[in-house]
């Protein structure tokens, strides 16, 4: 269902066409990156660290060295050494540890060999001589007083600071007066909250195949988020030239902002270089959940003040994430993302701490979600003290465009009091709350960005086109290009080919974060797309004989008086003999990504001998700006909407005392399966992005800010008892059921 | 590592004696992840599923012989099977997925000899007996005989369990098998809880109580079972201070761990809701022959 403001009828835009890649997925053609085999490939396998926290005292590899099958090892001493303040220090240690391992499971040694087995014998036959160091799990532990350094390298972010902390960041933002608000507020509720270190949980484990040449220069196929990325971080921790390193995108199986970093191509691509062979490296599942990015844990403390009459006046909190074991800004932007409501009074310090842990890395909307929770929870709790319906409560004090955000700039043109209306007179919300079953409601949203994208546009001579771009296809956006490519030229969405083209056939893209790919990238079509009708129009007015100005381009055909339109084939036909090619690069550095805003529903019930909850009906309500491919656009809000319930339900790293990860694996980390889970219904609001030819908002992110709260908004309806400390799974419940 | 699928139990036999360390399978379904977690590869992988025996459900004069290496969906879509035993039919349908239920058995279930196998408690409450293979002969085994602790059992080298046997249900008996999971699929118990009765009338008769992942076997719970035995039925509920105290019973006789998949109080307190619920599900199945 959606709801569209007046727009322009677009012919393409907002039809769902079958994906473009959609036959090869299904039929189990397309190629991701472990698919990929080379002749006389290598495999290799990782040493991880046993220990939470220790010094590498001595790595004996003799003895790997010259066992069956083994061709190289590498280990830290491989790879150069970066100044601590290089942007790219914290990857490069994490890649391979240098002289201290930060965590269980940080990597510290690779074998290629022949077979996987023979590697994997190699690895577990080098010697390691460790010097324990104690091991800081916690938030709290990381911030006691006194504290042992998680790492030595890190210096606090964004204040002075003076010699190694393990503090990442600190932010504090404040406006109004809170000190003289809340002794005069009619009602104040405050909160203390906190969460789990959560996986992204993508089903593809990260994967590359590295070719170095004789000629030193090196192939890597790599699934990623950007494959231009791939490139720059892989040149960095080798101390090469990006253009030496070409990248091919492999098929992504999922990223949702973990696979916006790197692992493993600088190892794989030393291992080629040292033995002249390619060479394969994949993870497995434990592997993916021990060293690679989860969110950050957090604890937060929320208090707001409000009147009777539900005028949200003053909000004072603290908001604290466990960052992993290097420097992250995770405490940045929870802070940023406390601007949903028009508080008068603002006061709020965010902060990131350094823990023995896996480093972080993003996830959907980063450090949003924590955040959310905790707000989000208090204005419900608030909705009930008033006896407000939870709706009119924020419709109250939502903000529009021109209120400030919590940084202080305004708003842009935004879309969440059409969200929280479209929630309102929901089927779901107009209908009774189920017997036995409570409801809740909570909101979110994401700033998005902008960034570096390219697109080419070609024309064949058929009269097709052929997009190519450089933004990995992570959530359908290649029928996104083709359908904004398809308005623009005016041709049927299947006569475009849209293509993810390596880094050597397309120009520089940025990394997909920020839900940038169908903004910014999608802004770059559109502008080779205009560049081509103007080319087109051109050679038109030669083909007719007449000024260029005489014609127009309407519905995929040169129009000028006088003459029959000219469709596009007709002209590309022609293009030798009116100037050549058409083709014709469009790109830019987006500005003006618009802010996402999200509204969610959720019907649930509480066990209360077991804890357990069950969902029986969840709606999310978000602003697409313009939903460029509304399946695509549904699809995410309904990802979102899922891995934040896994999030609020069930999902956390269970560490022992030393750091090591006693769940790395999905029977024990618990992501939703899908009879866990209703039909996600979702509610598309279209509230054009003025920044964007078509009025495209990011949707990526938001999806998995407000579940957390909704959910636990839900069962403090239905238990009477408010959960501040997720995941809120069965066992957790039932304690809190019992304690109160 | 070598794959063998013998198609006589003699030759299964001669496989584990010529090839000590060797490892008979049916499913493989718990064996497959253990060797890709580190557990050493045996010398040779001897697949069970040729053998006729180990493959056929019998049902004739009153008795039932299941073959050891019978996939659980076989069982699950036997309307004989799940219509006198729902309850272990049930417990079957909960292992894994579809996928896994297509090739995973009860013999893999009981002597994998996990805390938390589904069938396993649901075997015990319906006296199911294993057959073994044990040198030139068999020896019948009760099921609550073969796993001594997690991942151990009372087979000897050379042992496999060949076939299961029970007996028909008597009248006005049926069975019921629960789990707690918190997930609602794909999952493994944190405490699961079998309970099979007989009625006369509105008393109980006859009732048996089993947990499964409270304790390093699963436990047969007889002061649960008989807090049951006498009570009244009224409109087809139990007795109230007769389930409270099968709860009370089920709960005192968990000896569990705190781990990952739950505290030690947790599944002492779940232990007997699910007792109750399933002595619930059980006797309306007994009073109306579901």
């Amino acid at each position: 269902m959606t709801v569209t403001e007046d727009r322009p009828a677009y012919k393409w835009v907002g039809t769902r066409p079958i994906r473009h890649d959609g036959y090869e997925k299904v039929i189990g053609k397309a190629r991701f990156a472990a698919d990929l085999d080379l002749p006389g490939q290598l495999h290799a396998a990782y040493l991880r660290s046993p220990h939470g926290h220790a010094r590498i005292v001595s790595i004996d590899t003799t003895t790997a060295a010259g066992m069956p099958g083994v061709k190289a090892v590498v280990t830290g001493a491989d790879f150069p050494d970066l100044d601590p303040a290089d942007p790219n220090f914290d990857v490069s240690v994490n890649v391979m540890a240098r002289s201290t391992v930060l965590y269980n499971g940080h990597a510290l040694a690779a074998v290629a060999a022949t077979t996987r087995a023979e590697a994997a014998a190699a690895v577990a036959a080098i010697q390691v001589e460790y010097e324990l160091l104690p091991v800081v799990l916690t938030l709290d532990e990381s911030m006691a007083d006194g504290a042992p350094l998680v790492n030595e390298n890190n210096v606090t972010k964004f204040v002075e600071s003076d010699g190694p902390s393990n503090l990442a960041t600190v932010n504090v933002l404040e406006r109004g007066d809170v000190d003289a608000a809340f002794p005069a507020a009619d009602l104040v509720v405050e909160r203390e909250f906190d969460t789990a270190y959560v996986h992204q949980g993508y089903i593809e484990p990260h994967a590359c195949v590295v070719d170095v040449g004789p000629n030193g220069k090196a192939d890597v196929w790599a699934s990623s988020q950007g494959h231009f990325m791939v490139r720059s971080l892989t040149a960095a921790i080798l101390g090469w030239e990006p253009s030496r390193i070409k990248v091919t995108p492999a098929e992504i199986g999922g990223g949702f902002g973990g696979k916006t970093t790197i692992y493993l191509e600088p190892v794989a691509a030393r291992l080629s270089e040292m033995s002249g062979r390619p060479v394969k490296l994949v993870m497995t599942r434990e592997e993916v959940l021990r060293a690679t990015g989860p969110a950050p844990a957090s604890k937060s403390r929320v208090k707001i003040a409000a009147s009777n009459d539900g005028e949200l006046i003053a909000i004072e909190c603290w908001f604290g994430y466990a960052v992993g074991c290097a420097n992250d800004f995770a405490g940045l932007v929870g802070a940023m993302s406390v601007a949903s409501y028009k508080f008068p009074n603002l006061k709020l310090e965010a902060i990131g701490a350094l823990t023995n842990t896996p480093k972080t890395a993003a996830y959907r909307a980063p450090s949003a979600p924590q955040a959310a929770f905790a707000i989000e929870s208090v204005i419900d709790e608030l909705a009930q003290a008033l006896d407000m319906d939870p709706i009119d409560l924020r419709l109250r004090n939502a903000v529009e465009e021109g209120d400030p955000t919590a940084m202080g700039m305004p708003h842009p043109r935004i879309g969440f009091v059409e969200c929280l209306e479209a929630l309102r007179d929901s089927d779901h919300y107009q209908s009774p709350v189920p017997d036995g079953a409570a409801r809740g409601v909570a909101t979110g949203f994401w700033f998005n960005i902008g960034e570096q994208s390219s697109a080419t546009v070609n024309l064949n001579e058929d009269g097709t086109a052929t997009v190519i771009t450089g933004s990995p296809d992570i959530g359908g956006s290649r029928a996104s290009m083709a359908l904004m490519a398809a308005e623009e030229l005016g041709i049927d969405v299947y006569r475009i080919t849209p293509v993810v083209a390596d880094t050597e056939s397309v120009g520089f893209t940025d990394v997909t974060e920020g839900s940038r790919a169908t903004f910014s990238t999608g802004m770059a079509v559109v502008n080779a797309c205009r560049g081509l009708i103007e080319e087109l129009r051109a050679r038109a007015a030669t083909i007719l004989g007449v000024e260029q100005d005489a014609v127009t381009w309407i519905e995929g055909s040169a129009v000028a008086d006088g003459h029959d339109p000219l469709p596009l084939s007709a002209i590309t036909a022609k293009a030798k003999s009116t100037g050549g090619p058409l083709t014709v690069t469009g790109s830019l550095n987006a500005a003006g990504a618009g802010p996402s805003f999200a509204a969610h529903c959720c019907d649930l019930t509480v066990d209360e001998e077991t804890g357990q909850v069950a969902i029986l009906r969840y709606t999310a309500v978000q602003d697409a700006g313009t939903a460029i491919h509304p399946s695509y656009v549904e699809g995410q809000l309904q990802g979102g909407s899922v891995q934040g319930i896994g999030w609020a339900l069930n999902e956390e790293y269970v560490f022992d005392d030393e750091g090591s990860l006693e769940n790395a694996s999905f029977l024990d980390y618990r992501i939703p399966v899908a009879s866990d889970l209703p039909m996600i219904d979702t509610i598309v609001v279209e509230v054009p992005n003025p920044a964007h030819p078509y009025g495209v908002r990011g949707v990526g992110e938001t999806g998995i800010v407000p579940p957390m709260a909704t959910i636990a908004n839900a069962v403090a309806r239905a238990t009477s008892t408010r959960m501040t400390s997720l995941p809120m799974s069965p066992p957790r419940i039932l304690a809190a059921l019992e304690a109160s | 590592m070598r794959y063998a699928a013998p198609t006589t139990v003699g030759e299964a036999q001669s496989l584990l004696a010529e090839h000590p360390g060797s490892q008979v399978f049916a499913g493989a379904t718990d064996l497959i992840p253990q060797i890709r977690a580190g557990r050493p590869a045996p010398p040779v992988l001897i697949d069970l599923k040729r053998i006729d025996q180990l493959m056929a459900v019998i049902h004739e004069d009153g008795q039932w012989r299941i073959g050891a290496a019978t996939p659980a969906s076989d069982l699950t879509r036997n309307s004989d099977f799940t219509a006198m035993f729902p309850g272990l039919s049930e417990a079957m349908g909960l292992i894994g997925s579809d996928q896994i239920q297509n090739r995973s058995s009860l013999g893999g279930n009981l002597a994998n000899a996990s805390p938390a196998a589904d069938s396993v408690p649901a075997m015990i409450a319906n006296a199911v007996e294993a057959v073994v293979a044990s040198g030139d002969g068999t020896r019948t085994v009760p099921v609550a005989e073969i796993a001594t602790g997690p991942g151990l059992t009372s087979l000897a080298d050379g042992e496999f369990i060949i076939e299961f046997t029970v007996a028909d249900t008597p009248a006005a008996t049926s069975d019921a098998y629960l789990r707690m999971i918190p997930r609602t699929e794909m999952d493994i118990a944190i405490v699961g809880a079998a309970v099979r009765l007989t009625v006369d009338g509105d008393v109980i008769t006859n009732a048996t109580v089993v947990l499964g992942a409270v304790a390093p076997t699963a436990v047969t719970v007889s002061e649960a079972g008989a807090a049951l035995v006498g009570a009244a039925i009224d409109g087809g509920s139990i007795d109230g201070s007769a389930m409270n105290a099968l709860a009370d019973a089920a709960s005192a006789a968990c000896d569990p761990i705190d781990d990952k998949r739950g505290t030690v109080a947790y599944r002492r307190q779940v232990a007997g809701v699910m007792a109750r619920r399933a002595a619930a599900i059980a006797v309306d199945r007994a009073q109306n022959g579901d």
